[in-house]
């Protein structure tokens, strides 16, 4: 059984009417599915306004998606009631793009941290003190930096509290959107690692959402790629790479710079009435789908 | 020998001035731009890269300042212009685009408009000529159904074809040098392709010298010549981009190109530790060796000047101390004198 299964999962996003203009909708996630395999690194790709990021929330329910389900251990999560919904939250986590803007700037490092553990009630103070502390230690920071705010931190160093936060309470699945692209070049490196480190030492299953193809294709086994709210194309990183079947996919891949300047440049450019979104995702080769 | 540069920036040095104390933004800089060539110049956030940029347009803000260099555009020194002199320049002769194109446009202003107000505030149209002058450079950068959209708000483009418009209107007045400071950085990749597609065959179309200034090494390879690395202020290695890609000669430079990811899936990268320091707290000698794998005793003493490593090639690390050491940067960017 997979640990996640995203099925039929639809967003839209009412605009009301306004004084010329008619009540218009907006579908965000259009009929999404795709299942993620217990302690596998999933990578949902495409570009800003695919749908990737509120499929992601969905799946939190951070936003509330407007159909679907989303089973997690085999229990929807779209059924739970709030109170439900908390205690599995502890299990599901979500670090955010932007360490810059996700940390209370208010906050000293060791509140930002220790406060999962306070809302779940989890441990006595001296406990909790503790495991702070190993969390810090767990993402590469020294502990005796955890009273000082998110701005004496670097950008690096902020994304790294912001996976300890979200690791407080051992969670199984981790969403990570955008985890490195708000980084430094020279420090991406670093985070990915730390990433690929603390999902073997904990078993960790990640739903990686970023529009960095060369990262995805680095650390991720299996792969969407999302195109006006719809998964065009699904598969092993491997034979997705190699051989991509939907023209949106080609045209992506294509347009990626590489760093080789004697690297052959063949530009696949989309014609977006080429698209028909209508079309369904068959299977081209085991385990690859694509919507052509 | 090659001929003379179009620009050619040496020493130049942009202070910002803080309760603190001044911090040197850009350190010592010196390179130079040949007529129909791409520059690619790199570097971090913070390293420096578009206040040299800002710097070469003269639009550094107080607190920050010029303190020293020149910077010689065919032939004449622009910091010794008065800003008059300087504005027949700026806009005209040297452009600059800029990365985030819904701010670089003003909102309430149709997109025409702001194109022709470039062309009538340089003299080189009347304003019925601008207005179709607009309409052909739309055109130029290869946006559909140019003579309507000439009447839009910038509201009402896409982030490319705002993009496309900043572009035509760094043209319009035939430049012999656009400034791309991550013309590219806020857009999609598909859309990164055809943008820097445009710059390149807008650059052979009109024999223009493009400076382009990025943080992906990626966009670097498939559009530069010549590359300039920037860290910490300073540019510590310079080179043909075949040359710093096939043999980077500054551990800052191989590292960054070492720890991209490629190589077997799922393996470790090969992380530079630490991260980008402070310019107002810079390590004692060569900014980067508390990062540095092959840091040695003079590293820590003093910055490192220029080595020349090879043909055209420069780089400030101590670990080509054997070789012949050239104080002077600008006659290592050159092909001659040097070797």
């Amino acid at each position: 059984m997979p640990l996640v299964e995203v099925s039929r999962l639809v967003k839209h996003f009412t605009r009301d009417a306004g004084l010329f203009r008619a009540r218009t909708r907006v579908s965000a996630v259009d009929d999404v599915s795709f299942s993620i395999e217990q302690g596998e690194t999933f990578g949902l790709v495409g570009e800003s306004g695919s749908g990737k990021t509120t499929t992601g929330r969905c799946m939190l329910r951070l936003i509330e998606p407007s159909s679907g389900a989303v089973r997690f251990r085999g229990e929807n999560v779209l059924d739970f009631s709030s109170r439900r919904l908390r205690e599995a939250r502890r299990d599901m986590q979500i670090v955010f793009q932007d360490p810059y803007s996700s940390l209370n700037p208010r906050m000293r490092a060791r509140q930002i941290v220790e406060e999962p553990l306070i809302i779940h009630r989890l441990g006595s103070r001296a406990g909790r003190q503790e495991r702070v502390a190993e969390l810090f230690r767990l993402v590469g920071l020294n502990p005796v930096h955890l009273d000082r705010y998110p701005h004496q931190f670097s950008g690096g160093q902020r994304q790294r509290i912001g996976m300890a936060r979200a690791l407080a309470l051992n969670p199984s699945f981790v969403i990570l959107d955008e985890p490195v692209s708000a980084l430094d070049v020279s420090v991406q490196a670093q985070v990915v690692n730390l990433l690929m480190d603390l999902q073997e030492q904990l078993k960790l299953t990640y739903l990686f959402i970023a529009h960095d193809l060369r990262l995805v294709e680095h650390i991720c086994s299996r792969v969407a790629v999302m195109f006006l709210g719809k998964i065009v194309e699904i598969g092993r990183t491997s034979s997705l790479f190699v051989s991509p079947q939907h023209p949106y996919t080609r045209a992506l891949l294509s347009a990626i710079p590489v760093p080789d300047p004697d690297a052959p440049r063949q530009r696949i450019v989309l014609d977006p009435a080429s698209v028909d979104r209508h079309v369904v995702l068959r299977e081209i080769a085991a385990g690859h789908w694509a919507a052509i | 020998m090659s001929p003379d540069p179009l620009l050619s920036v040496s020493h130049l040095t942009t202070v910002f001035d803080t309760p603190d104390g001044s911090v040197r933004a850009v350190d010592d800089v010196s390179f130079e731009i040949r007529a129909g060539e791409t520059v690619g110049l790199v570097g971090e956030s913070g390293s420096g890269k578009s206040v040299t940029a800002l710097s070469i347009m003269r639009l550094v803000q107080p607190p920050g300042r010029i303190a020293g260099g020149s910077l010689s555009f065919k032939g004449r020194d622009l910091l010794t212009l008065d800003e008059r002199t300087m504005r027949t320049v700026r806009g005209a002769d040297i452009t600059l685009i800029f990365q985030e194109p819904m701010t670089a446009l003003n909102p309430v202003f149709r997109v025409g408009d702001q194109i022709a107000e470039t062309l009538r505030v340089h003299g080189r149209a009347s304003r019925r000529e601008a207005r179709t002058a607009a309409v052909d450079l739309l055109r130029a950068v290869r946006i559909p159904d140019a003579a309507s959209r000439v009447n839009d708000y910038p509201h009402q483009l896409s982030g490319g074809m705002r993009q496309r418009v900043l572009i035509a209107m760094s043209l319009a007045c035939q430049p012999s040098l656009v400034i791309a400071d991550e013309p590219t950085t806020a857009l999609d990749v598909t859309i990164q392709a055809e943008i820097l597609d445009l710059l390149r065959e807008m650059k052979s179309a009109l024999h223009l010298s493009l400076l382009l200034i990025t943080h992906d090494l990626g966009v670097i390879a498939e559009t530069a010549d010549r590359v300039a690395v920037m860290y910490a202020g300073r540019i510590v290695e310079t080179g043909p981009v075949r040359a710093i890609f096939r043999e980077p000669a500054h551990p800052y430079t191989r590292g960054l190109l070492a720890s991209m990811p490629g190589g077997r899936p799922g393996r470790r990268l090969l992380a530079i530790d630490g991260s980008v320091p402070l310019l107002g707290a810079l390590p004692p000698g060569c900014a980067f060796n508390p990062r540095c794998p092959d840091r040695f005793e003079p590293c820590t003493a003093a910055p490192p000047p220029d080595y020349v490593v090879g043909p055209e090639r420069a780089a400030k690390c101590y670990l080509h101390d054997r070789q012949s050491a050239v104080r002077n940067p600008q006659s290592a960017m050159g092909t001659d004198a040097t070797r």
